[in-house]
């Protein structure tokens, strides 16, 4: 598998002989838009300057509140020593990144990828348009480069006194070769990497500008709302319209794919009211009596079964260490399906032309729509037209999974060429036809030899796979790691262990949930760490740190995490706290949680502290803010998170029981940020992970319940 | 029917029980009101009648008639208001699709409680924000108010 670095080398040599050539092998002309107009000049595919020295930085990916539509073009700013006065931000355009062969890199915007795997491509581009515009000066002044030196957006030579702006070397600078190598900074040198800058979206979101996907205006567009089957597999047997095709505005009533009723209208509503009285009757195709009790008996006999996949980290003789512990201690969690929720639902605008296909829809996988229009349509990727927007959260919901762009695509087919059809989902269809985090029943297995130290340890992870389920991608050893992160690197130094995955599919979808394994594979390990320690009667931050010796890392956060929370003097009476330490997408995280807990089950969280490391760290402000959300996140999926099947059928429909924290239940939490240096880890999703269990620990500190099965209301706990 | 939406007057040609939501959004062609859950549970859809914080998806436009709605595009003409800079200073939205509901909560708790406890914000401020922007959304309005967050001492 060495596809990253073919694509990576491709990516350079476009980079290259787009803005040598003029890119005439590709059949592109990237330079010529300077020479046309001699009002822009780019540098590079990532670097536009224009004569009044504005400097535009294009962003590949999309932007669903992480942040990142700053932080990335950070990255360019700092090695181009511009000023990020001079910054303007502009969308990559999906068709020409297209037709270019992917020039720009991924765009899918998943897995808290963006910084740490663009990074090195995006300080490149910034130093090589920097050595472009030295060069480039360098000719004009005839100087030599070394002479030259740029900083705040100015380009000076110090012996001769002359300087210059961006925008006046610009043109000649596009016209430099690009330099085969560049050095990229010493991080002491950042100047626009690690400063809180604001975010440059934040403006349009504060008076109503900001459009989203649901925004989508065209003229002469037709509004679609959809019913899919309610049972996961099923198909529309027949329906009914005689009633709803007399309703005011009715265009048209019809299924797509055989499992899904559509009406379209002259306005959202009136489709979505006659869609109600469209009488369908829906074919279970046999999954019409599954409840959640015949999947959580799947998921029981799973972690008996004797066919499980062994990890490939298992070290030593976990049956022999256990046989001569002196105590063993064992439990088995279970985590719910979930529901990803964003505050706007799926939906897509489509207008289908003879030579082109045009959709708006909130994404976090822009190819990733390309691909649906194709698949649905048959048409070529070079004649889609995807038009970039802001999503209304994203989660993971937009990124694996494109359906709701299958759907607009297959109902602007069924409309008179060129007709734009905006599908807009129910929260109900939303909540019912998710892509859901997986399930998943853990059963984990220790002992403690006479120092209580931790001796065999056994963990069996049961649980679906998204991607062999979504894409029929083939497990890698029977593991799927994605369901197994959290559990194949223990950040504990223990000398014999064997843990395993027992495949576990179903009938339900399953998606990328903010977190992924990573959101619910730490409520099991770092519950059980607790358990351990609480079995060997020592205090469970420093029994964690006691079997942390060689992991550096994970022992900086947890020490600063514990710091923060002063974990060695006791809370104030009544308080009780909690503690874990997660690794999740290179960064590392720990939490620590102080509350109180009432004699009829009302939690009181006083206090919540967050550490992230980072290593390198972009842009502080926004890490705090996502570790801030990851928390709502964690603790909302704590308290009430599941959703449920009967009959086939999702039982949660909407937020009055699919609930949400709200604002009075917002707890303090206090964000410690570490950049260390040395690694680039992610940011959007690890805030969560350590959350769940320092949340679930303290619990047990108050309480002495042990939480082993979410949510927390099914254990008569309320949050105050 | 006519609406008096945004100090402008709108002749629009609707069904009564059609919620002011659509009204605004598909009619008037007003985005900046969002629709998020449709059963007043979220509050993305609030804008004001007659100074009320009122959650659009679920009410009809013919109770809005002769009454004076506000939107979030109707705040102010340049993103001035003391609530929508507060938003910026504290850079709070992160999607910020529930955010012009937040604002439209928290203008209309400024305008009845001048300085409000967080107890008042507890109870005005019931809007849901999936990517959790709570902690920040109470520290803008309290920037606002000139008071300061209670809620967090210990």
């Amino acid at each position: 598998m060495n596809k990253s670095a073919t694509n990576l080398s491709r990516r350079r040599f476009i980079l290259s002989s787009a803005a040598v050539s003029g890119g005439f092998a590709l059949g592109l002309n990237l330079p010529s838009k300077a020479q046309q107009a001699n009002q822009s000049n780019d540098i590079n595919i990532w670097v536009e300057i224009r004569p009044d020295d504005t400097v535009t930085i294009k962003y590949a990916r999309c932007e669903m509140g992480q942040g990142s539509m700053t932080s990335a073009p950070q990255l360019v700013a700092d090695e181009l020593d511009c000023n990020w006065d001079q910054v303007r931000i502009e969308y990559v355009d999906v068709n020409e990144h297209v037709r270019m062969e992917r020039a720009w890199g991924d765009m899918v915007t998943v897995g808290s990828q963006t910084i740490r795997n663009s990074q090195d491509y995006l300080r490149q581009a910034g130093a090589s348009a920097r050595a472009m515009l030295v060069a480039a000066a360098a000719s004009e002044w005839g100087v030599p480069p070394s002479e030259i030196s740029v900083a705040n957006g100015v380009i000076s030579h110090a012996a001769s006194g002359r300087q210059s702006g961006f925008g006046a070397l610009a043109a000649a600078a596009a016209a430099q070769p690009v330099p085969a190598n560049v050095t990229l900074k010493d991080p002491a040198d950042w100047h626009i990497i690690g400063q809180p800058f604001p975010r440059v979206d934040i403006p349009a979101s504060v008076d109503g500008s900001q459009v989203y996907g649901i925004d989508t205006e065209l003229p002469g567009m037709v509004y679609a709302a959809i019913a899919s089957c309610p049972i996961f597999g099923g198909t529309v047997a027949s329906f009914d319209a005689s009633k709803a095709s007399t309703r005011k505005g009715v265009i048209d009533i019809f299924t797509i794919d055989g499992n899904a009723v559509v009406v379209v209208a002259d306005n959202w509503w009136r489709a979505s009211k006659a869609l109600q009285e469209v009488e369908i009757q829906w074919d279970a195709n046999g999954n019409g009596d599954v409840s959640s009790e015949d999947i959580l008996n799947v998921f029981r006999a799973s972690l008996d079964a004797t066919d499980a996949a062994p990890m490939p980290n298992n070290a030593g003789d976990a049956d022999a260490a256990l046989a001569g512990a002196q105590k063993v201690v064992e439990a088995e969690y279970f985590t719910p399906f979930l529901s990803h929720s964003p505050m706007e639902p799926m939906g897509a605008t489509v207008r289908i032309d003879s030579d082109r296909v045009d959709i708006w829809a909130s994404t976090q996988a822009p190819e990733g729509l390309v691909s649906e229009l194709v698949n649905a349509l048959g048409v070529p990727q070079e004649s889609i037209y995807v038009h970039r927007v802001q999503a209304g959260g994203g989660f993971g919901r937009r990124g694996g999974s494109s359906d709701f762009a299958r759907q607009a695509a297959l109902i602007a087919a069924e409309l008179p060429q060129g007709t734009p059809v905006k599908l807009l989902w129910t929260r109900e269809e939303d909540t019912q036809h998710d892509f859901y985090r997986p399930l998943a029943m853990y059963r984990v297995k220790a002992g403690l030899d006479e120092n209580n130290m931790i001796s065999g340890w056994k963990a069996r992870i049961a649980s679906g796979s998204i991607l062999n389920q979504m894409r029929g991608v083939p497990l890698r050893g029977g593991v799927d790691f994605t369901a197994a992160e959290g559990f194949t690197d223990l950040p504990y130094q223990i000398a014999d262990q064997f843990q395993d995955f027992k495949l576990t599919p179903t009938h339900v979808p399953l998606g990328f949930w903010r977190t992924v394994g990573w959101s619910q594979t730490p409520f099991a390990r770092e519950q059980f760490i607790d358990e351990l320690a609480a079995a060997a009667g020592e205090d469970p931050y420093h029994f964690r740190l006691k079997h942390m010796a060689q992991d550096e890392l994970s022992r900086h956060i947890l020490v600063e995490v514990a710091n923060a929370i002063g974990w060695d003097k006791p809370p104030p009476a009544g308080n009780f706290r909690g503690i874990a330490t997660t690794e999740p997408y290179g960064s590392f995280t720990a939490a620590a949680v102080e509350l109180s807990v009432n004699d009829a089950g009302v939690i009181n969280i006083h206090r919540i502290i967050q550490g992230i490391n980072t290593g390198h760290m972009v842009n502080p402000d926004n890490v705090s803010a996502q570790l801030e959300g990851a928390t709502v996140w964690a603790l909302t999926a704590a308290m009430w998170g599941e959703i449920t099947l009967e009959e086939g059928r999702v039982q949660e429909s909407n937020f009055h029981n699919y609930r949400m924290l709200r604002m009075s239940q917002m707890p303090e939490v206090e964000t410690v940020l570490h950049a260390t240096g040395g690694f680039w880890g992610g940011v959007g999703e690890p805030g969560q992970a350590p959350i769940l269990p320092a949340f679930c620990n303290a619990i047990y500190a108050a309480t002495g319940t042990r939480i082993r099965s979410l949510p927390l209301v099914h254990h008569g706990f309320s949050l105050a | 029917m006519e609406l008096r939406v945004n100090n402008q007057v709108f002749d629009v040609d609707v069904e009564p029980e059609m919620p002011l939501l659509w009204v605004i959004r598909d009619m008037l062609n007003l985005k900046g009101t969002k629709f998020a859950c449709g059963i007043a549970q979220c509050g993305a859809c609030t804008v004001h009648i007659d100074g009320e914080p009122v959650r659009s998806c679920s009410f009809p436009v013919a109770a809005a008639e002769g009454k004076a709605i506000t939107t979030i595009e109707g705040l102010s003409e340049d993103a001035s208001h003391p609530i929508q800079q507060a938003w910026i200073k504290h850079q709070v939205p992160q999607c910020g699709y529930c955010q012009s509901g937040q604002i439209m909560a928290a203008v209309s708790l400024l305008a009845k409680k001048a300085q409000p406890t967080d107890a008042d914000i507890n109870a005005a401020m019931t809007n849901i924000c999936r990517c959790g922007t709570y902690k920040r959304i109470r520290e803008a309005i309290h920037d606002v108010a000139g008071t300061t967050a209670e809620f967090y001492q210990a």
